[in-house]
This record gives structure tokens, C-alpha cells and sequence, in this order.
């Protein structure tokens, strides 16, 4: 009888050529997309060059996206931005993103329709495991795996052991798929998920939007995990069926699938979640934050700068102002999200609270630019990571929250509710 | 393969962010990211390395970021390795991708103060601290895996292996 298999189990299997595969072997895997952006893939390319392969295994499959440092912060980042562009040329890669084109690429891939369920993506970029939400493998990799993937079209893996989460319960107010995921790491640690296939599960899955699955998949990496995913449902092929260019596999897991571990958590006494500095693990409701003055709020990231972050951010700051010497930075993540923030009226609202609204980059998330903070600040920001010095100064504060949160805050000038404005 | 150094401590869940900071990542160049290794830990550091010196670290070393810099601003720095009760996944790999050896051994950071010489043994996986002659035991590095740290990396391996089957053709 086959193995009853989880569905990451399913889609190694299944890109491997084989009828099952079990935790601990070794595969060897065919890729469906390899990405890299203007930090890892100009590393990547120096390595393809010196490899003298020649040409690249698909043109198609391959997305290169100028998204960390762009537009171009500075020289030495626009001579990276030109590596991909010259590349790009050179090998015909179709999807070279740059310019008015590019955008976050854990938003801008799947918008575009070029990761679908069921398929395995690596990516030069820890956030790649953002695609789990669509019930993909993806997995963040160096960028000499990235190499010697853009050759090959494949790469090889240990098949990683599975832990189930499952989401019960109602959820509260203003509490949405990123406080699930920061909760979820407050509890197991950043190191709580290490080389383990994470599956997001449960009543509360089912009926999340798609935005906060992404969200929780993006988070995976946080609590060290190699992949986070969630099993395809009608949420998932509505939002897949209309920008979808090619075929794909729906895979789930099997009722009898084997799990290192299954925890369960009941929602309904989760409140919106704040992480302290300085790691993710950090976490608190925001009941038990206590007075946390800031100089910066961040609205947008991989994380949450998707089109219904920027809805909530927009509806709770709605008819107020920023508070005194505080700055609130909008990032929309893609050109896509910037288009439907400006015809929803978004972008008025921000404007008129005082904020300032930027191009789409990763920029201030990893302290690469366009809001980076001077020794002794304090942020909050709707990103991933709240590492020392990752915003700035290595004497700067980044805590992490939900976009609602981070809107509220921005206008109180202390990490607070949006209840607190109402 | 033998590498001899003082011990360098740091605490847990060391991140790549601390490694090499992302305000370097517009070079990939190694001597300017070995500049800034653990800068934002130790600003000192990088002036303060001897060739062969080792990070000794708490668990989750290198969590974060898939940035190859990492390993790469290590190696660059004059890190003859590093040991941990455990790495993040993508740091582990990309370590010895990158030709710098890592070794997990769970009781490290009580066996070793700041300053400690170290003696590490990659064939049996034997560290021995001179100072306080205390030894412990970590995995081997295989053979073929101590060729590729030997060569530079993985990439570096893989060239080599295919200049030597083209040189010895007809």
C-alpha cells in the first residue's frame, strides 16, 4: 500500500518522480521556479558565469526581481540591479523585474500568476517559504544553490518532517493571520520549526483570506522552519484560477499522514500580537504591551504590504492624523497594489494622516533604505524580522505587529490598539 | 584538516543580520564584507581576528536571512570555523557551500570561555580546548566534504572536478 504522505511530502514526491517519500531521504527534485533578487542572485550569476554552462535550463522558469535596495539606493546597488538587467538580456529571462515593473517579490510572483500549488520554488531569498500558503514547497536557498538550479532546473532536498498546527476557535477582533503566526512562534521558539516542514491547519485556516496565509507561510522561516504550508481549498483556487498560465496539481495531506508533532491552538484568546526586540519569539499581547513610545511605524514588507493590509491600515487611521514627530512609512508592495490602493483611496487616506508613502521595495525591512533609524529609535513595523540593527542604527528598536496595530500606533505615538482611537 | 585558534563567544540565535548587516549587502566582494563580520555584536571583531580563530556560539547560529555573505564575511574575516549546538538550515548549507566548516557538538559553549585556544580535528570530529584540556566530540566532516571545503566550495569543487575530466580525455 503507497504511504499515506502530508502534502509536502506529496510534492517532493511528485517532482521527484517517485510514488512516495519519506523524512530523511534524500531527493533529487525538478524545480517549477527559481528566483533570486538585487541582493543574492548577483552572487548567483558570478558563480553561473564561472561555471561556463552557457545557457540557462528555461528562460520561463527562472524570475530575477530588483526589489531589496531598488530604486537603486546607491552606486554599488545599482551596479547589482545592472547585474540582472545584463543577465536578463543576455539570457532572454522573461520574468526580469526592474523599474515601474517590480515589486515585492513574495507579493509580485504569485499576483503574476508565476507560483502555483503544488509546485516546488526555490528562492536566493529566506522568504521564499511565503508560497507554502498556496500549498507550493518553497524553500529559501544561497544563491550558489540558485546557480546551480538556473542550470539544472533542479535541486536536491532531505525531506523535511512535518508539524501540524491547528487553528480553532473564533477569531478576535482585529486579530488576523500575522498575530496567529507570531503567536504560534512566541510559543515554539525562532528555532521551534528547525529544518521542519511547518502545515497551517484547522477551522481558522479554512475560512482565512488568502492574504493572512500568506502572511503566516511568509513567517515559516521565523521559527526556522524549511517550509509553511496550507492545503489548497476553493480560497486558494480563487485566487489562483484567474492568474494562472499554466497547469497545476492541487496536493493535500493524507487524514493518516505521519507528524513529528500536531499542536493545536484555541484562537479565541488570542489578541493582537506585538514582537519585542530582538527576536520574532518576543511576543505579547497587546493588552500586556505597556507604554512604548515610537518614532517610526513601517506599513509593508513581504509580510503585510499586500492590498488588504494597506484596507486596514487604511480604514482604522481613517480621519486621523500621525501623531507629533512620528513617521509613518507606506510601502505598497507592487505596482499592482499601489494601482488598486490609489483608485480604493488609500493613498489619500495615508496622505491626509501625514504619512509618507514610498515606491514598492523591501528597503527599510532589511535597513537597506527609505526609512532607516538612528541610534536610540524605536519602530513598529509590519515586516518579519526584529533583529539588532535590522531597521538601522544596531542601537535602534524594531518591534513587529499587524498592519491595524501598526496604523493605531502610528496615530497614539505608542504601540496601542486600534480600539484605543474609537 | 586541523584548525587551531581562540575561541570567540557569542549567545544564541546568532542572526545573518548580525553576521554581515544588510546596510553591506550592495557588495558581494569578501574582503569589504569581512570589514563588517559581527559588527553589530562586536564592532572590534574583525580587527581582532587571527587567521584560524572560531566562532563558538548558542544554538540556531545563523537564523535569518539566505544571504550566502554570511559564511562568506566569516571566511573572509579569517574564521577557521564555527561551533554550535545547532544552525539554521539555509546557514548550514550555504556554509559549506561556501567552503567554511561548521560543527555541531551540544556541549560547546559550557567547555569553552572567551579566549580559549581551540584545537579541531575535521577527520574525527575531536575539539580539544588547550586551554582547560578539555575535549569534546563533534560529527567528522567526510572526506569528500573536507575536498570541498579544501577547494574553496562548492563551486570551486565542481570546476575542478570537471577540469580533471576533461584534461585526462582522449
Amino acid at each position: 500500500m503507497k504511504r499515506a504522505m502530508t502534502i509536502a511530502e506529496k510534492i517532493l514526491a511528485a517532482h521527484a518522480g517517485m510514488e512516495s517519500v519519506e523524512p530523511g531521504q534524500l531527493v533529487e527534485v525538478t524545480v517549477d521556479l527559481a528566483l533570486g533578487n538585487d541582493i543574492t542572485a548577483p552572487l548567483a550569476i558570478k558563480t553561473f558565469r564561472k561555471a561556463g554552462i552557457g545557457s540557462v535550463f528555461d528562460k520561463d522558469r527562472i524570475a530575477l526581481v530588483a526589489d531589496h535596495f531598488t530604486p537603486n539606493k546607491d552606486i554599488k546597488s545599482a551596479e547589482q540591479a545592472k547585474v540582472l538587467r545584463d543577465f536578463s538580456c543576455e539570457h532572454g529571462i522573461v520574468h526580469h523585474y526592474d523599474g515601474g515593473e517590480t515589486g515585492v517579490e513574495h507579493v509580485l510572483l504569485p499576483e503574476k500568476g508565476l507560483v502555483l500549488p503544488g509546485d516546488v520554488v526555490i528562492g536566493a531569498d529566506s522568504h521564499t517559504c511565503t508560497y507554502g500558503a498556496m500549498g507550493a514547497f518553497a524553500t529559501g536557498v544561497g544563491s550558489t544553490d540558485l546557480a546551480a538550479t538556473m542550470m539544472t532546473g533542479k535541486t536536491w532536498f532531505k525531506v523535511p518532517r512535518s508539524k501540524k498546527f491547528v487553528y480553532t476557535g473564533e477569531l478576535l477582533p482585529w486579530v488576523g493571520g500575522k498575530d496567529l503566526i507570531l503567536y504560534t512562534i512566541g510559543k515554539i521558539g525562532v528555532d521551534g520549526a528547525l529544518y521542519i516542514a511547518m502545515e497551517f491547519t484547522g477551522p481558522v485556516i479554512d475560512s482565512l483570506p488568502m492574504a493572512d496565509r500568506f502572511t503566516m507561510s511568509n513567517m515559516a522561516i521565523e521559527a526556522g522552519g524549511k517550509a509553511g504550508l496550507i492545503s489548497p481549498d476553493q480560497i486558494t483556487l480563487d485566487y489562483v484560477r484567474p492568474r494562472a498560465g499554466r497547469d497545476f496539481t492541487v496536493f493535500a495531506s493524507d487524514e493518516s499522514a505521519d507528524y513529528a508533532d500536531v499542536t493545536e491552538f484555541d484562537c479565541s484568546t488570542i489578541e493582537p500580537q506585538v514582537a519585542f526586540p530582538h527576536l520574532p519569539e518576543n511576543t505579547r499581547g497587546i493588552s500586556e504591551v505597556g507604554d512604548i513610545p515610537l518614532d517610526q511605524v513601517v506599513i509593508g514588507s513581504c509580510t503585510n504590504g499586500r492590498i488588504e493590509d494597506l484596507a486596514l491600515a487604511a480604514e482604522v487611521i481613517a480621519g486621523y492624523r500621525v501623531a507629533e514627530n512620528l513617521r509613518l512609512i507606506v510601502l505598497p508592495t507592487t505596482p499592482g497594489v499601489y494601482a488598486e490602493a490609489m483608485e480604493r483611496g488609500y493613498l489619500k487616506t495615508f496622505l491626509e494622516s501625514g504619512a509618507v508613502i514610498g515606491p514598492p521595495t523591501c528597503g527599510p525591512c532589511l535597513g537597506g533604505h527609505m526609512g532607516i533609524l538612528a541610534k536610540g529609535e524605536r519602530a513598529l513595523a509590519t515586516t518579519n524580522r526584529n533583529f539588532v540593527g535590522r531597521m538601522g542604527h544596531p542601537e535602534s528598536e524594531v518591534y513587529l505587529s499587524n498592519p491595524a496595530v501598526a496604523a493605531a500606533s502610528a496615530v497614539l505615538g505608542r504601540i496601542g490598539s486600534p480600539d484605543e482611537l474609537r | 584538516m586541523k584548525i587551531k585558534g581562540r575561541a570567540w563567544k557569542f549567545g544564541e540565535n546568532i542572526d545573518t543580520d548580525v553576521i554581515i548587516p544588510a546596510r553591506y549587502l550592495n557588495t558581494s566582494d569578501p574582503a569589504e564584507l569581512a570589514k563588517h563580520c559581527m559588527e553589530d555584536a562586536d564592532p572590534d571583531l574583525a580587527a581582532k581576528i587571527a587567521a584560524g580563530d572560531v566562532i563558538v556560539a548558542g544554538r540556531n547560529f545563523g537564523c535569518g536571512s539566505s544571504r550566502e555573505h554570511a559564511p562568506i564575511a566569516l571566511k573572509a574575516a579569517g574564521i577557521g570555523c564555527v561551533i554550535a549546538p545547532t544552525f539554521a538550515r539555509i546557514f548550514y548549507r550555504n556554509a559549506f557551500n561556501m567552503g567554511l566548516p561548521i560543527f555541531e557538538c551540544s556541549d560547546i559553549e559550557d567547555a569553552v570561555s572567551q579566549g580559549d585556544v581551540l584545537e579541531i580535528d575535521g577527520d574525527t570530529g575531536e575539539i580539544s580546548n588547550l586551554t582547560t584540556g578539555r575535549r569534546l566530540k563533534a560529527q567528522p566532516i567526510p572526506a569528500f566534504m573536507q575536498e570541498l571545503i579544501a577547494d574553496g566550495g562548492l563551486i570551486p569543487h565542481v570546476l575542478k572536478k570537471f577540469e580533471k575530466s576533461s584534461s585526462c580525455g582522449s
